[in-house]
C-alpha cells in the first residue's frame, strides 16, 4: 500500500496549522494592529462608508470648532469622547479584520514560489515556475513536492499532506478517478506519483480565494445588513432634526442652548453602539465559520444558511457512522445466543473490516469472548465476491459467516437443512434497517449476525434541535426505501429521499425552493454538482471534486457534512447578534433623554430638573457621563460582536423572548445604571 | 350613562363592527358584493378601466395621486368663486386665496383642519358640493390604499396590487354611502339640522333681541365627517354645538361612526391575510394604546383646573370644566377629544386649550403616535402597517432569520420604504413648528406665551401633519403663513406616508411567499404585539420628546405657574 512508502514529514519550518488555527479573542498581535488601523480609519473616505459613524465625525469636527473657538473643559472633554467614540467604532471593525488578515498572513507564507514539474506532449519533463502553468498543463508531483496549483489526477493514487489548508495532520489519499481525484495548490505529496491536470490559473486557485475570503478583502455587505444600514440611516436621519429643532425651540423659550450639548444630544440618540459593530460583526460571523474549518464564498451565503427551512442530509458520514456496526447475535435451530457469538467471533478474527472488527468487539462485550490464540493450525478464508462470504478453518471446523444466499447455498451443498424460521429472521433485521448476516459451522447454521446502521451519537437531538428551529430535515440514501425508512426513523430525521440520484435530488431541491424555502446541502461528487449549485446554502466537502467546490457557496475543509447544523447556527447567530445589539441601541436612548434634556433647558425651566430621575449631579456632568457611556459601551460589545450572542436552538418565541428581556428590557436599564455610575465617578474624581 | 357605561357600550358595538363590516369590507373589496354593479359599471366605462385592469404600484399611487390633485385643483377654483354659485342664501363671497388652499388642502388630505368658521364662511354649495365630497372621497382614497397594501401581503409574485378606480368606487357605493347615509338619518332623528334653508332669525320678544341661528346641512355631513374620520364640521363650535351633537345617543354615535371603519379594517387585514388573528393582534396593539391614553386623559381631566383652584375654587368635583359641555362633562369629554385625536378624525366636543397640561399631552401625543391607534380610514391601517414592519424586521433579526411578514421576506426595499414613511411625519411636524417659532409670522399666531403658546404652534403642526384636524385652538391659524405651512404639512404628512405604503404593497406582492414553520417570527401573539407597540411608542416617544418636554410637560410641571 502506499503508505508503506511514506517518508517521515518534513518539519523543518513550523507547518501552518491550516486557517482555522484558534487565536484568542484579543491576541496582543491583532491588537496592537487594530490600534494602529483605528486611527488609519479616520480617513473621511472610509468614515463615509457608515452614516451612523460619519454623522459622528462630522459633529465631533463641530464640537472641536466650538471647543476652538469658546475654550472650556467641558467642550474639550466632549470633544475629545466623540472623538473616542470614533475611534472605538474603528478599532472594533479594526479587531474584527485584523484575526482574518492575520490567517491570511499565514496562508500567505505558504504560498511560496514553487517551481512545478510540467510534462511536454511527448511526456518528457519541463521545470516551470507555478505560476506559468495555465489551464490544461500536465504536472508531475512526486513524494516530496508541492502540489503546485488546483488540479485533477489523472493518473496514479498518493497520499497527500493538506495540513495546510485544514489543519487536519493526517495524510489523505488522491487517486485518479472518481471523487478523490482534486488536488489543491500547496498541499504536499508524502508518496508515490501522480500526474495533475491544472484546472486553475494563477490568482484563482484555491488558496488564493482562501486568503481573499479570510482576509475580507473586498467584502460585499449582505443583504440584512443592507437593510438594517438602511433602518439605521432612517433613525440618523430622523434624529439629526429632532436636534437641530432643539435650537429654535430653545430660543423660543428663551434659552441659549449650548451646540456643543446639541452635538452630543444627537450623537448619543443615534445608534452609534450598532452603528460601530455591524461591520464588525458580519466580518466576525464569517471569523466563526472560518474557525470552524468552514470557507464561506461570501457573506450573503452565510446569512442565507440562517434562513434555511429544509436540510438535505447524506445518510452516510452524516446522519450514520457510514460503518456498520454488529448489533446483535439471533440464534436459530434451538442454538444458543452464545454458539452463535462464539462462530461469529472466530469467523471475524482475521477480518479487518470495521464490521468485522465489530462482530469481535460484540462478542467480547456480550459473553466476555476473548480474542482466542488459535495456534497454527487454521487458515483464514478472506471475503471474496464470487463467495461472498469469509472465514476460518480451524481443527477441520469451516465456519463461515455472510450473506444469507451465500451460507445458505453453501450449507444446502455440504447437505444441511436450513432452519425455517431463518427467513423470517433475515427479513426482519432487513426491515428495521439493518444488514442480516448469517453464521454457519460446516452444514449448520447457527444465527444471524446484525449489523446496523449506526447513527451517530447525539444526531437526533441535533434534529431536534433543528425542529424547533423550524428546520425540516430529509436524509438522503441509496438505500431502499424499506431500509430507508427504518433509518430515517431511527435519526428522527423528518423526512427521507431513498434509492436518490442525482437528478432526483435537484428535483427535490426545486420543489423546496418553490414553495418558498431555502435549501442547504452537502455533497462532494461531480454529480453532486448541479444540486450543489442550485442549493441556497451548499456545502462542498474539502475532499470532494473541483467540480463539486466550485458548485457550492462554502467548502468545508474537514469534510464534515454534520457541520451543515453548525453552519445553520453561525448563520442565525450573526443575525440575532445584529438585531439584539439594534435592540440595546435604540432601548438605550431613553436614558440619554433623562440625562441630556433637563441638563439642555434646566436653565430656562427648571421645574425640568424633575425628569433628572438619576440625580446627576450637574448639567454638564450629566451630559458628559451620557456621551463617555455611549462610547465605553462600544468598547465594552466589542467582544460580544465577536463572538456573537449566545445562541442555543429553541423555538422562535422563546428565542425571541430571551432576547427582548436582555437586549430590549436590559438596554433600557443598564444606561440609568452607568450613566449614574460615571457621574458619580467623575465627581469623585473632582472632574466636575 | 355613567362614564365606564359609555365604555363598555363602545367596546361591545366595536367587537360587532370589527367582526361584521370588516368581514363586509373584505368582501366589497373581493368583488362579492355586487347590488349596485349596475352603479359601478358606468363609472368604469367613465373612467376607461374595470376590475379587469389591474395595476401596478406605480400606477395605483399615481392614479390616487392624481385624482388627489385634481380634486385640490378643482375644489379650489369653487372655493374662490363660491359668491357666483348657487345655494348661497348668506350670499357668503369667495373664500380668499391662502384660506382656499388650506381649507381645499385639509379635506382633500383627510386632515379637516378648519382655519375657517363654518358657518360664516361657506355656502351651502361649498358646504356640500366641495367640503362633503371630499369627506367621501378623502376617505375612500385612503382606505383604497390600505388594501391595496394589504393586497402586498396576501399575493404572491403578483406584479399588481388592484385597481385604484375600482376599490375607490366599491368603497364610495358599497361602505361609505350606505352607511353615512343611515348614520345620516339618525343623527337628524335626534335633533341634527339638515337643512337648505339658510339661517333662522328668533326674535325674543323678552329681552328685545333678535338671534341668528346659523342652520345648513349638517346633520349627514356629521355622518360622513364621522365616518370618513374627517372631522370637519358645518359649524366652527363643531361637534360641541347642540345643533350638531344633540344628545347623549349622538355623541356616542359620533364616537362609534368614527371608530368603526378604522377598528374594523383590522378584521378586512386578517381576512384578506386568511388570519384573523393576525388583524386581530394589530387590533389589540391599538386597543391597549388606545386604552391607556384614553384612561391618562380621563384622569387628567379629572383633576382641578390649576387656574380656577389659584382663584380660590380648590374644590372641583366635576374636575377640569373650563371649557367643556356640561352636559358632557370631563371624562366623557377626554375620551370623545382622545377618540378624535388619534383617529385622525379631530373633532372635537370640548377645548382642548384649557385642558390641564397633562390632557393636552394625552390628546397631543395621541397623533404624535402616527394616528395608528386605530387611526384614520385606511391611513391607519397602511400606517400601523408601516410600524409592524419595522417591528418584523427588528424582532426578525433577533431570532435568526431574514425577518419575514405573514411570509414576505422584509429586505432592504421593504425597510426603506417603511423607514420613508415612518420619518417624513416627525421631520415635517418638528422642522415647520421650528420655522413657525422662529418667524414673526409665526410667533404672533399663538394667544399665549410660554410653553403653552409653543404647545399650541407644535399641537396646529402636529395636527395637520398627521392629517387629524384636531385644534388645540388658541392659535390664529387664518394667516398666509399659518395657511400655507399648514397646506404644506398636511400634503407632505398625507403622500409622504400614502405613496411609500404603496410601494410597500407593491413590493411585498412581487415577493413569494415563505412557508411557516416553527422558527418563522410569529405575528399574532403577545410578544409581536408587545413589539409593535414599543416600535410606536419608542419612536414616537424618541422623536417628540424633547418638543414635548418644552410644552406640555413644563407646563405640568410648574404646578399653577402660568404663562
Amino acid at each position: 500500500m502506499a503508505r508503506s512508502t511514506a517518508r517521515p514529514r518534513p518539519r523543518a519550518q513550523p507547518a501552518p496549522r491550516g486557517v482555522a488555527e484558534a487565536r484568542s479573542l484579543f491576541d496582543r498581535e491583532i491588537l496592537r494592529q487594530a490600534l494602529v488601523d483605528a486611527f488609519k480609519k479616520l480617513d473621511p473616505r472610509v468614515q463615509v462608508k457608515n452614516p451612523v459613524m460619519f454623522v459622528v465625525l462630522v459633529g465631533t469636527v463641530v464640537t472641536f470648532a466650538e471647543s476652538i473657538t469658546h475654550p472650556g473643559k467641558f467642550d474639550w472633554s466632549i470633544t475629545v469622547w466623540l472623538f473616542l467614540t470614533v475611534l472605538f467604532a474603528n478599532f472594533a471593525e479594526a479587531m474584527a479584520e485584523g484575526r482574518g488578515k492575520a490567517q491570511a498572513d499565514t496562508l500567505r507564507r505558504m504560498r511560496s514560489e514553487v517551481e512545478a514539474r510540467r510534462l511536454r506532449p511527448d511526456g518528457t519533463e519541463e521545470r516551470v515556475a507555478a505560476a506559468d502553468l495555465v489551464r490544461g498543463d500536465l504536472v508531475c508531483c512526486e513524494a516530496g513536492d508541492l502540489v503546485p496549483s488546483d488540479g485533477e489526477i489523472v493518473e496514479g493514487v498518493a497520499s497527500v499532506d493538506e495540513s495546510a489548508i485544514t489543519g487536519e495532520s493526517a495524510p489523505v489519499i488522491r487517486e485518479s478517478g472518481g471523487d478523490r481525484s482534486a488536488v489543491t495548490g500547496g498541499t504536499k505529496v508524502l508518496s508515490d506519483r501522480i500526474v495533475v491536470r491544472i484546472t486553475a490559473e494563477r490568482g484563482k486557485t484555491f488558496l488564493d480565494r482562501m486568503i481573499h475570503l479570510v482576509e475580507g478583502a473586498n467584502r460585499q455587505k449582505t443583504p440584512n445588513e443592507i437593510a438594517l444600514t438602511i433602518l439605521l440611516s432612517v433613525l440618523t436621519i430622523i434624529f439629526i432634526p429632532v436636534v437641530v429643532v432643539l435650537q429654535p425651540f430653545g430660543r423660543y423659550a428663551g434659552a441659549t442652548v449650548s451646540v456643543v450639548i446639541l452635538v452630543s444630544l444627537m450623537v448619543c440618540l443615534i445608534p452609534t453602539t450598532i452603528g460601530a459593530l455591524l461591520s464588525a460583526i458580519g466580518i466576525a460571523g464569517m471569523d466563526r465559520l472560518v474557525q470552524k474549518n468552514v470557507l464561506a464564498m461570501s457573506g450573503r451565503a452565510v446569512e442565507a444558511a440562517g434562513d434555511v427551512q429544509t436540510l438535505l442530509l447524506d445518510k452516510t458520514g452524516t446522519i450514520t457512522l457510514g460503518n456498520r456496526m454488529a448489533a446483535g447475535f439471533l440464534p436459530v435451530g434451538g442454538h444458543t445466543e452464545q454458539e452463535v457469538a462464539g462462530a461469529a467471533q472466530l469467523a471475524s478474527l482475521a477480518d479487518e473490516t470495521p464490521e468485522g472488527r465489530s462482530i469481535v468487539v460484540l462478542a467480547k462485550e456480550r459473553f466476555n469472548l476473548r480474542e482466542r490464540d488459535l495456534g497454527s493450525g487454521h487458515v483464514f478464508v478472506p471475503f471474496s465476491a464470487t463467495t461472498r462470504m469469509s472465514g476460518l478453518d480451524v481443527d477441520h471446523r469451516r465456519i463461515r459467516k455472510g450473506a444469507a444466499d451465500s451460507v445458505k447455498r453453501w450449507v444446502a451443498q455440504l447437505g444441511g437443512r436450513v432452519p425455517d424460521e431463518l427467513d423470517a429472521i433475515v427479513e426482519r433485521v432487513a426491515r428495521a434497517g439493518s444488514t442480516p448476516l448469517v453464521v454457519a459451522e460446516e452444514a449448520t447454521i447457527l444465527g444471524v449476525i446484525e449489523l446496523k446502521d449506526v447513527v451517530k451519537q447525539g444526531i437526533r437531538e441535533r434534529f431536534d434541535d433543528m425542529r424547533s428551529l423550524g428546520i425540516r430535515t430529509v436524509m438522503i440514501t441509496g438505500d431502499n426505501p424499506l431500509t430507508a425508512a427504518a433509518i430515517a426513523e431511527e435519526a428522527g430525521v423528518d423526512d427521507y429521499l431513498a434509492e436518490a440520484t442525482p437528478e432526483t435530488k435537484l428535483a427535490l431541491i426545486k420543489s423546496e425552493q418553490e414553495g418558498g424555502k431555502l435549501v442547504a446541502m452537502t455533497g462532494d461528487g461531480t454529480n453532486d454538482a448541479p444540486a450543489l449549485a442550485q442549493a441556497d446554502v451548499g456545502v462542498a466537502m474539502n475532499t470532494g471534486t473541483t467540480a463539486a467546490k466550485e458548485a457550492g457557496n462554502m467548502v468545508d475543509l474537514d469534510s464534515n457534512p454534520t457541520k451543515l447544523l453548525e453552519i445553520v447556527e453561525v448563520g442565525k447567530q450573526l443575525l440575532i447578534t445584529r438585531g439584539s445589539l439594534t435592540t440595546f441601541s435604540i432601548a438605550n436612548d431613553i436614558a440619554k433623554y433623562f440625562a441630556i434634556i433637563p441638563a439642555l433647558f434646566v436653565a430656562t425651566y427648571p421645574q425640568l430638573g424633575a425628569l433628572d430621575v438619576m440625580r446627576l449631579h450637574s448639567p454638564s456632568s450629566a451630559v458628559l457621563s451620557a456621551v463617555i457611556f455611549n462610547a465605553l459601551v462600544i468598547v465594552a460589545l466589542i467582544p460580544l460582536a465577536l463572538r456573537g450572542v449566545r445562541f442555543r436552538p429553541s423555538s422562535s418565541a422563546a428565542i425571541l423572548r430571551r432576547n427582548v428581556l436582555i437586549y430590549g428590557v436590559g438596554g433600557i436599564v443598564a444606561p440609568f445604571v452607568f450613566i449614574k455610575l460615571i457621574d458619580l465617578l467623575l465627581v469623585a474624581l473632582h472632574a466636575y | 350613562m355613567g362614564f365606564l357605561w359609555t365604555i363598555v357600550a363602545l367596546v361591545v358595538a366595536l367587537g360587532l363592527t370589527w367582526r361584521f363590516l370588516g368581514s363586509y369590507m373584505e368582501a366589497v373589496f373581493d368583488g362579492r358584493v355586487r347590488y349596485l354593479a349596475w352603479l359601478e359599471q358606468p363609472f368604469y366605462r367613465l373612467l376607461g378601466t374595470g376590475p379587469d385592469n389591474e395595476q401596478s404600484w406605480r400606477r395605483y399611487a399615481g392614479s390616487a395621486v392624481v385624482f388627489s390633485g385634481a380634486f385640490l385643483a378643482f375644489g379650489y377654483l369653487l372655493l374662490r368663486i363660491q359668491g357666483h354659485l348657487p345655494l348661497n342664501p348668506q350670499h357668503l363671497g369667495a373664500v380668499p386665496p391662502a384660506l382656499s388652499f388650506n381649507t381645499i388642502t385639509s379635506f382633500v388630505t383627510n386632515t379637516n383642519w378648519q382655519n375657517y368658521g363654518g358657518e360664516t364662511t361657506m355656502s351651502y354649495f361649498s358646504q356640500i358640493g366641495v367640503l362633503t365630497v371630499q369627506q367621501f372621497v378623502s376617505a375612500a382614497v385612503g382606505i383604497a390604499v390600505a388594501i391595496a397594501l394589504v393586497r402586498g401581503f396576501s399575493r404572491r409574485s403578483s406584479p399588481t396590487i388592484g385597481n385604484f378606480w375600482v376599490d375607490m368606487t366599491r368603497c364610495l357605493l358599497y361602505v361609505l354611502l350606505p352607511i353615512a347615509f343611515l348614520a345620516g338619518v339618525v343623527l337628524v332623528s335626534q335633533g341634527a339640522v339638515q337643512t337648505l334653508a339658510g339661517p333662522a332669525r328668533i326674535h325674543d320678544p323678552l329681552n328685545h333681541v333678535t338671534q341668528t341661528i346659523p342652520r345648513g346641512p349638517v346633520g349627514f355631513m356629521g355622518a360622513i365627517m364621522q365616518l370618513g374620520t374627517n372631522g370637519g364640521g358645518a359649524f366652527n363650535a363643531d361637534l360641541a354645538h347642540p345643533l350638531e351633537n344633540p344628545t347623549g345617543l349622538t355623541n356616542f354615535l359620533y364616537i362609534w361612526l368614527t371608530l368603526s371603519i378604522p377598528v374594523s379594517l383590522t378584521y378586512t387585514f386578517g381576512k384578506m391575510v386568511h388570519s384573523v388573528r393576525q388583524g386581530a393582534a394589530l387590533l389589540t396593539a391599538m386597543a391597549l394604546i388606545f386604552g391607556i391614553w384614553v384612561g391618562f386623559t380621563s384622569y387628567a381631566e379629572h383633576q382641578p383646573n390649576p387656574a380656577v383652584a389659584a382663584a380660590g375654587v380648590v374644590h372641583q368635583p366635576g374636575g377640569n370644566m373650563e371649557g367643556k359641555e356640561v352636559r358632557f362633562g370631563d371624562t366623557s369629554s377626554a375620551l370623545f377629544n382622545v377618540s378624535m385625536t388619534q383617529t385622525s378624525d379631530g373633532a372635537v366636543d370640548s377645548a382642548t386649550d384649557s385642558y390641564n397640561p397633562m390632557g393636552v399631552f394625552g390628546t397631543l401625543t395621541g397623533m404624535m403616535l402616527g394616528e395608528v391607534t386605530p387611526g384614520g380610514v385606511g391611513s391607519g391601517l397602511y400606517t400601523i402597517l408601516i410600524d409592524a414592519v419595522i417591528a418584523v424586521f427588528i424582532g426578525g433579526l433577533m431570532i435568526g432569520r431574514t425577518p419575514e411578514y405573514l411570509g414576505k421576506k422584509i429586505q432592504a426595499r421593504e425597510v426603506k420604504l417603511a423607514g420613508i414613511g415612518l420619518l417624513v411625519m416627525p421631520i415635517t411636524v418638528l422642522v415647520l413648528t421650528a420655522i413657525a417659532v422662529s418667524v414673526h409670522a409665526g410667533r404672533v399666531g399663538p394667544l399665549n406665551h410660554g410653553p403653552h403658546g409653543f404647545t399650541e404652534i407644535l399641537y396646529a403642526m402636529t395636527s395637520q401633519g398627521n392629517n387629524n384636524g384636531s385644534a388645540m385652538a388658541g392659535l390664529n391659524g387664518n394667516t398666509a403663513f399659518y395657511n400655507v405651512v399648514g397646506a404644506i404639512d398636511m400634503l407632505l404628512g398625507r403622500f409622504g406616508v400614502l405613496i411609500p405604503a404603496v410601494a410597500l404593497g407593491g413590493s411585498l406582492a412581487s415577493k413569494n411567499v415563505v412557508p411557516a414553520s416553527l422558527g418563522t417570527f410569529r405575528t399574532d401573539n403577545a410578544m409581536f404585539i408587545g413589539l409593535v407597540v414599543g416600535v410606536i411608542v419608542v419612536v414616537g416617544g424618541l422623536t417628540f420628546f424633547p418638543a414635548v418636554a418644552l410644552g406640555p410637560i413644563v407646563e405640568q410641571l410648574s404646578h399653577g405657574r402660568f404663562f
